[in-house]
């Protein structure tokens, strides 16, 4: 069985936006996701005595973001609880046989199916940009992402335009072959 | 240098133009070329359409990405913590 080794300091590098995409689609705020991703991390370094290098590093950072979704939620819901009107349907007897539309499901609503295959598909995404050499990640990343432009990026990593472009084109290549292999 | 050379791309340039597409960046004189390299040339064909089923995959998985200052900032956080244990 191989025996995972935990290294803090590659975490942000390596895992922040694969945390991050698996938090922004259950929690659909920017702030808070990235704020989860961090508290995981600071609970990973407290629990690093626990680890019993079964897991990957990633998938063991996974359980413990799991539960702090989890834990917001249930602090949002206690808030919410307290200052919500609670409706219910049922109470009224006068208003018995009315039609409530809003309690029927709705068939042809694709959004839940829709949203479940992108949250995989980003993630496999996630998986194949993992698998880059470190700069090509960071650099397609910028690029195709965050959708910064070809200058900022030379400026920021001091590099030209035409090393930019090589480096986009080594990852999109790759890209291509492993999601062709993965998801298609 | 002559209309020919205007033209006709190798497939290495053809493949960066379509890169540049990618992200709207490429001129319209350079689709012009890129165009007349997709009419005749299989292996540039099949690039441009792996490399658009990319962009619409990327596109439709609404990934998302955390901006570099505030992963600098949460790799500083961390180092902190870090120096507590």
């Amino acid at each position: 069985m191989p025996n995972h080794q935990l290294d803090p300091n590659k975490w942000i590098t390596l895992y922040a936006d694969y945390l991050f995409n698996y938090t922004i689609v259950r929690v659909k705020d920017r702030e808070t996701a990235q704020d989860l991703v961090q508290e995981t991390f600071f609970a990973g370094l407290k629990s690093m005595a626990n680890f019993k290098g079964e897991a990957s590093e990633r998938t063991w950072l996974i359980s413990i973001l799991k539960r702090k979704i989890i834990d917001y939620y249930r602090k949002i819901n206690s808030k919410k609880g307290q200052a919500e009107v609670r409706i219910n349907y049922n109470s009224d007897s006068e208003s018995e046989g009315d039609w409530l539309e809003e309690r029927v499901a709705d068939g042809y609503d694709k959004n839940a199916e829709d949203q479940i295959q992108n949250e995989e598909l980003g993630l496999a995404i996630e998986d194949c940009i993992d698998k880059l050499p470190e700069k090509q990640a960071k650099i397609f990343k910028m690029k195709t992402i965050l959708g910064y432009d070809t200058e900022t990026i030379c400026n920021d990593l001091n590099i030209t335009a035409s090393n930019l472009w090589v480096i986009i084109h080594r990852a999109r290549t790759a890209l291509s072959g492993c999601l062709e292999q993965n998801w298609y | 240098m002559s209309t020919k050379n205007k033209f006709f791309i190798s497939c290495e340039e053809a493949k960066h133009i379509c890169d540049k597409t990618q992200y709207g960046e490429a001129s319209f004189w350079e689709k012009v070329k890129l165009n007349v390299r997709l009419s005749w040339c299989r292996f540039t064909r099949a690039y441009s359409s792996n490399n658009n089923k990319l962009t619409k995959l990327m596109d439709k998985s609404k990934i998302d990405a955390i901006e570099q200052d505030k992963k600098a900032e949460m790799q500083r956080k961390l180092q902190e913590e870090m120096s507590k244990y």
